[in-house]
């Protein structure tokens, strides 16, 4: 979007009316606004708007047509803050072609500029939209990341025992952290064994196999064993139907059985004391 | 070119990466431990890769290549200190180094090795 | 943009160091800049190897959606690659990293660019964008 600097008389007669335009484009959003911001509040900011608006179409100054976007979508980002919808800041900043238009109505010398003027700041309206809808992406990605890391946990099973319940569908983006998560536990804890426990995996094809391998493989380079597990009947017809091989990776179909072998695997043995509860005092 | 030092204690072999090998390097490495290997009858050899940041599939393959030299020689070879960052990297390259034994310092290489002696 | 000669065993460590430190400039967290480096690396030995030689292009580079990211291009003037397809295909599961290493290059990259015709030479360009 280029701020046409060369309508020399537009930008002129918005300079000598300033007041005037800016008086009647406040009262225009006012409407637009329903009151709900304040009159003296809103004037002061569609005049400070209008200036860089006129510092850009001077041409004088080279930043001043960045500093307008940057206002602009400042704007809208407050606007849409305060519940605003991204239409009403966008027909906010088109209702200055309206306040200007009436005003000019009688100046025919300024009428061939006014056309590529109302291009300008259809394209700066538009502009306010695009910041909004920017907002909103970097909002939706920010909570996937979020429920992408609150739903990977890694914890620690036993002593030397690494649990990672899968829950949810093991795409690229789950398995890279998985596998972020899995590593820095291991390091941290010295763990040698870890379960990947698959229960909660609704499918397991070709893709969800692989991405499996990787995190094991990678783990392995680690110097730790994994044991899958969690493996429900119709997973394992699935697995053997689609050819899928597992190698020389244990797998168990509960983490219960996974954490017995890994203890087992350890060296740890867990025992039953006879005692059992203690002796309850005299009554 | 550096020379990346051997060293004996007992009869394991204790090799330590600090630095971003060069080619020539890491040739001359897998040269000294074969001859060390020779010499010394070691029945184990610990590679830390602790300070290493960067493993590429040359690297990888030299890792390989020394597991294969020492079983040659019969000794076993663990690689310890593998860095998350660098072992997500090789599985994502398709390095699995099968063929050497990992762990995750050298103070458990080194029970690996003496356990499965 | 940093122009890195690709004449020896030196210049590929050259390299590593040079897109390391653009990378973690450009944002990218460890497993990304471990990634790209590695990548890198294979490239400029591929030059190095089997180009006879080239050169290594960094550059910091911006989406369309502000997102900051390093490209670096790899050029020889080799023998250049006959099956281009067969090159990249290699898949994750089969062989133990052998051939070209381009397919594993690849996987460590967000994009990858390669064009080659025999008698002309190999241009390679990755970049990796910080998330």
């Amino acid at each position: 979007m280029d701020v046409d600097n060369t309508q020399v008389r537009m930008t002129a007669y918005m300079r000598d009316h300033q007041d005037k335009v800016v008086g009647r484009w406040s009262e225009l959003v006012a409407v637009g606004l329903r009151g709900r911001s304040s009159a003296a509040e809103l004037r002061h900011e569609l005049d400070d708007l209008y200036t860089l608006l006129l510092r850009a179409m001077s041409g004088a100054d080279e930043q001043a047509v960045g500093e307008l976007r940057a206002t602009l979508a400042e704007m809208s980002r407050s606007r849409a803050r305060n519940g605003f919808t991204p239409t009403q800041t966008a027909l906010g900043v088109f209702a200055l072609k309206d306040a200007l238009y009436e005003l000019i109505a009688d100046a025919a010398e300024l009428v061939p500029e006014y056309l590529a003027f109302s291009r300008m700041i259809d394209d700066l309206g538009l502009h306010t939209f695009e910041t909004y809808a920017a907002a909103r992406e970097q909002i939706i990605a920010d909570q996937a990341d979020a429920m992408l890391e609150l739903s990977t946990p890694v914890m620690k099973l036993w002593e030397g025992v690494i649990a990672v319940p899968l829950v949810g569908t093991l795409d690229s983006a789950r398995t890279q952290l998985v596998m972020e998560k899995l590593l820095e536990t291991l390091v941290a804890t010295g763990a040698e064994h870890a379960v990947l426990d698959i229960t909660g995996v609704p499918t397991v094809d070709t893709e969800v196999a692989q991405h499996l391998l990787k995190t094991v493989s990678a783990a392995r380079l680690l110097g730790t064993d994994c044991i899958v597990s969690g493996i429900r009947p119709q997973v394992a017809q699935t697995i053997v139907s689609l050819g899928i091989e597992f190698g020389d990776i244990a797998t168990k179909a509960t983490l219960a059985d996974a954490l017995a072998y890994a203890l087992e695997r350890g060296g740890q043995h867990i025992e039953k004391r006879n005692s059992g509860l203690p002796q309850q005092g005299p009554a | 070119m550096e020379r990346v030092p051997v060293l004996k204690i007992g009869t394991t072999l204790f090799v330590s990466i600090q630095i971003d090998l060069q080619d020539e390097s890491v040739v001359r490495l897998q040269e000294d431990l074969a001859d060390e290997l020779s010499a010394t009858g070691a029945r184990g050899v610990i590679i830390d890769i602790t300070a290493v940041e960067i493993v590429d599939s040359f690297i990888g393959r030299m890792l390989a290549t020394i597991g294969s030299i020492s079983r040659l020689f019969d000794a076993e070879t663990v690689l310890v200190g593998m860095r998350p960052a660098v072992a997500i990297t090789l599985t994502e390259l398709g390095l699995s180094l099968r063929g050497v034994r990992t762990a995750l310092n050298a103070e458990k290489g080194l029970a690996l090795l003496n356990g499965s002696a | 943009m940093d122009e890195l000669p690709i004449r020896t065993g030196d210049d590929v460590v050259r390299v590593r160091q040079q897109v390391r430190v653009v990378a973690a400039k450009s944002g990218l967290s460890l497993v990304d800049q471990t990634k790209v480096v590695t990548a890198a690396s294979e490239l400029a030995r591929n030059a190095l190897v089997h180009g006879g030689g080239g050169l290594a292009r960094v550059d910091v580079v911006t989406s369309a959606l502000g997102r900051n990211g390093i490209r670096i291009g790899f050029t020889d003037e080799g023998p250049g690659i006959a099956d281009v397809d067969l090159a990249l295909t290699d898949g994750w599961s089969s062989r133990d990293g052998l051939g070209l290493g381009l397919s594993g290059a690849r996987r460590l990259v967000d994009e990858f660019e390669l064009t080659s015709k025999p008698g002309s030479g190999t241009s390679v360009v990755v970049v990796k964008w910080s998330r």
